[in-house]
């Protein structure tokens, strides 16, 4: 059980700076996921925690120990790799018992934990087989049992599910956050898939070219993103965004575009009155937008046109053209749109999120 | 009602069969006679079969014959049995080169792989020049063995060696070593060169093997507690096995019939006390013309390479089945 701490973490490779100014405190038993796109820079962090990559400058303290120097075996963290990593030519019995082993527990102490862990993942028929013997699923659950059977102070996670497919992929989510729930051990997840971040981790990790774009339980990631790439990034489909122009009609605040014109809703109106006459961007997502009815004010309503139409079963998604903007919608079965259809659209005046052109923060 | 039924022929019924062109039916045979897999694979073996026979089995076949007779330079060949054997065991040089044999193919190997193994561990890190060194280190390889060894031979020189100079001017020697001049020095001398001129084999090979150990299981048995030697007790040794007995069995069966090493170097001497099965056989044989001794001289490591070669088959069997 530890917290673990980055502060002013930077990574340099030859000519990429991978990780830069990464401040981060990862509390007792939390589950911390990092998520973002390729090549952010996550996988790197993890691995400078794990002792696997040289910290160029900065500090990690795992406990109340700074671990910058301590080699990967000393920094008492167990890691399950996204290629599983277990030793072919071991049995999956040896391959849970090795960092026991390495550390030298008396043999009954290995064998009553990997018989724990192997109980816990329900891999006890497997303990004889060799990992080619084994399905995915089962491959990954040896790997995390390795990690579990040490009793470390913290797991580390490298996109553990990305090789399985879709559905074992949300079986096995379920299963670690359960596992998670049970043991109580610190974890830092690494992924790239913002559904497992946001259904995974206590708090998450939204990281971009090097940076830290935001920290923030799934929900308030969700809600009020810091700004336009985690709007983006989270939710899916992701969040339409309208380059709009601010004006002031009979003292109320407007956006317009060509195609658009909504009112700012109250709750904007004061911290968009130093952008009165300039431009900026507008997001909504696409399950705040849905068909107008009479009763909807007319305010928060445009009219649109469908171009596609894709019935998902339990929604519909429909991408509109309004003027030369296109957006999605996500809007109810029962809907019946067909395409090139006249449809008027009606947003949720509470959930418009508006973000600077230049510095694209959040307003 | 008409229907076309193929080969119908033979049939009762009073069907009408589209004769087949002649011309279709000549290629229709011969594709037919192609899809016949037991006659296609004689076909494509039959080559392989024809030179196997003529430059193997045929010298082959006409040394055990040899060994099993008088056959001399100039002189027909008798059937005299197993005499040439017997006499060979009874001949202490053969005794000695077999016992050299031995002796230079079990400590050349284990050097070989010893060496290649640092060599190869070496060279799978990341270091600058690291291109250099791996292209350098293949010149022992590559450069013809006699010529080689005759550079060797020069710096082992009774006379000229460059080796003695440079330790006795250095302060290291008080007199002279006896590099070739003594039996035992000039087998831990070729010994030597055999060494240096198979590790670059070793090297490669086993940093190709190496290479294709995913690094992720070194970083894993890092995490796992593992420190430098025991990762490589526990994940690179095990998984470079396969490999590694396959080039000590290779490097095994040529070290043990070696030549030309030998033969540059000594050539058997001093007093035929570094010959080798190969050199000794070359010289009852060719040189005094004795073929049906010479035949049943190199004959006599037949036995010891087909034990090796079927270890090895058998180990790497069982590691597939395992
Ligand atoms: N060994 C290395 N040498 C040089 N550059 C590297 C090295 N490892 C990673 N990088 C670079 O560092 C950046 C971050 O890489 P990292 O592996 O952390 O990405 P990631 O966020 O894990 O991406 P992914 O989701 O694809 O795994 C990338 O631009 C990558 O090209
Ligand atoms: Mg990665």
């Amino acid at each position: 059980m530890a917290q673990v701490m980055m502060k002013d973490l930077n990574k340099k490779y030859d000519e990429v700076h991978a990780v830069k100014d990464v401040n981060l405190h990862i509390r007792d038993k939390e589950f911390i996921v990092l998520v973002g796109p390729s090549g952010c820079g996550k996988s790197t962090t993890l691995r400078m925690v794990a002792g696997l990559e040289e910290i160029t400058a900065g500090e990690i303290t795992i406990g109340d120990r700074v671990v910058n120097d301590l080699p990967p075996k000393d920094r008492d963290i167990a890691m399950v790799f996204q290629n599983y990593a277990l030793y072919p030519h071991m049995t999956v019995y040896d391959n849970m018992a090795f960092g026991l082993k390495m550390r030298k527990f008396p043999k009954t102490e290995i064998a009553k934990r990997v018989g724990e862990a192997a109980e816990i993942l329900g891999i006890q028929e497997l303990l004889k087989r060799k990992p080619r013997q084994l399905s995915g699923g089962q491959r990954q659950r040896v790997a995390v049992g390795r990690a579990i059977v040490r009793h470390p102070q913290v797991f580390l996670f490298d996109e553990p599910l990305s090789n399985l497919d879709a559905k074992l992929r949300v079986q096995m989510r379920v299963e670690l956050k359960r596992l998670h729930d049970r043991l109580e051990t610190t974890a830092i997840y690494v992924t790239h898939d913002q559904v497992e971040a946001m259904t995974l981790g206590d708090r998450v990790v939204v990281m971009k070219d090097g940076w830290i774009q935001q920290v923030g339980e799934p929900l308030e990631l969700y809600g009020r993103p810091a700004n336009r790439f985690v709007a983006g990034f989270i939710g899916s489909p992701s969040m339409n965004f309208v380059e709009m122009t601010i004006a002031e009609t009979n003292g109320a605040l407007w956006a317009d575009t060509p195609g658009i014109r909504v009112k700012v809703p109250p709750a904007s109106a004061a911290r968009l009155g130093p952008y009165k006459g300039q431009r900026l961007t507008l997001g909504i997502r696409p399950e705040d937008l849905r068909v107008a009815t009479g009763s909807d004010p007319a305010d928060y309503s445009f009219d649109t046109v469908v171009d596609v139409v894709e019935p998902l079963g339990s929604e519909i998604l429909l991408d509109v053209k309004a003027g030369s903007n296109v957006m999605v919608a996500r809007v109810d079965p029962t809907v019946r749109a067909k395409l090139h259809d006249k449809m008027r659209l009606s947003l949720h005046p509470e959930r418009v999120h508006f973000f600077d052109l230049k510095t694209e923060l959040a307003i | 009602m008409k229907k076309p039924i193929a080969g119908g022929a033979g049939s009762a019924a009073p069907v009408e069969v589209a004769l087949p062109h002649s011309g279709t039916s000549q290629r229709r045979a011969l594709t037919g006679l192609l899809e016949n897999e037991r006659f296609l694979a004689f076909v494509l073996l039959a080559p392989t079969v024809l030179l196997l026979g003529l430059f193997i089995a045929y010298p082959f076949v006409m040394g055990v014959w040899f060994s099993l007779s008088d056959i001399s330079v100039g002189n027909p060949a008798h059937f005299v049995g197993l005499r040439n054997f017997v006499k060979a065991w009874n001949d202490s040089i053969f005794r000695t080169a077999f016992w050299n044999t031995s002796f230079y193919t079990f400590w050349a190997t284990i050097f070989k792989l010893a060496l290649g193994m640092w060599l190869a561990l070496l060279l799978n890190r990341h270091f600058r020049g690291k291109r250099i060194v791996r292209a350098s280190m293949l010149l022992p390889f590559i450069v013809p063995t006699v010529l080689s060894t005759f550079a060797w031979r020069w710096m082992f020189d009774p006379t000229f060696s460059v080796l003695n100079w440079t330790l006795y001017k250095t302060g290291f020697i008080v007199a002279k070593l006896p590099f070739l001049s003594n039996g035992d020095w000039a087998l831990w001398c070729a010994i030597a060169v055999n060494t240096w001129r198979g590790m670059p084999f070793f090297a490669i090979t086993l940093l190709a093997g190496l290479q294709t150990i995913n690094t992720d299981l070194h970083e894993a048995a890092s995490l796992d507690g593992a420190n430098g030697w025991k990762r490589f007790w526990h994940v690179t040794w095990p998984l470079l096995k396969p490999v590694t007995v396959v080039v000590v069995v290779f490097s095994i069966i040529q070290t043990f019939s070696d030549f030309q090493l030998i033969y540059v170097l000594t050539g058997g001497g001093p007093a035929n006390s570094t010959h080798l099965l190969a050199t000794y056989a070359y010289q009852i044989g060719v040189a005094t013309g004795l073929l049906g001794e010479g035949a049943a001289i190199s004959l006599c490591m037949l036995p010891v390479l087909f034990i090796v070669v079927w270890i090895q088959l058998r180990y790497l069997r069982r590691l597939e089945g395992a």
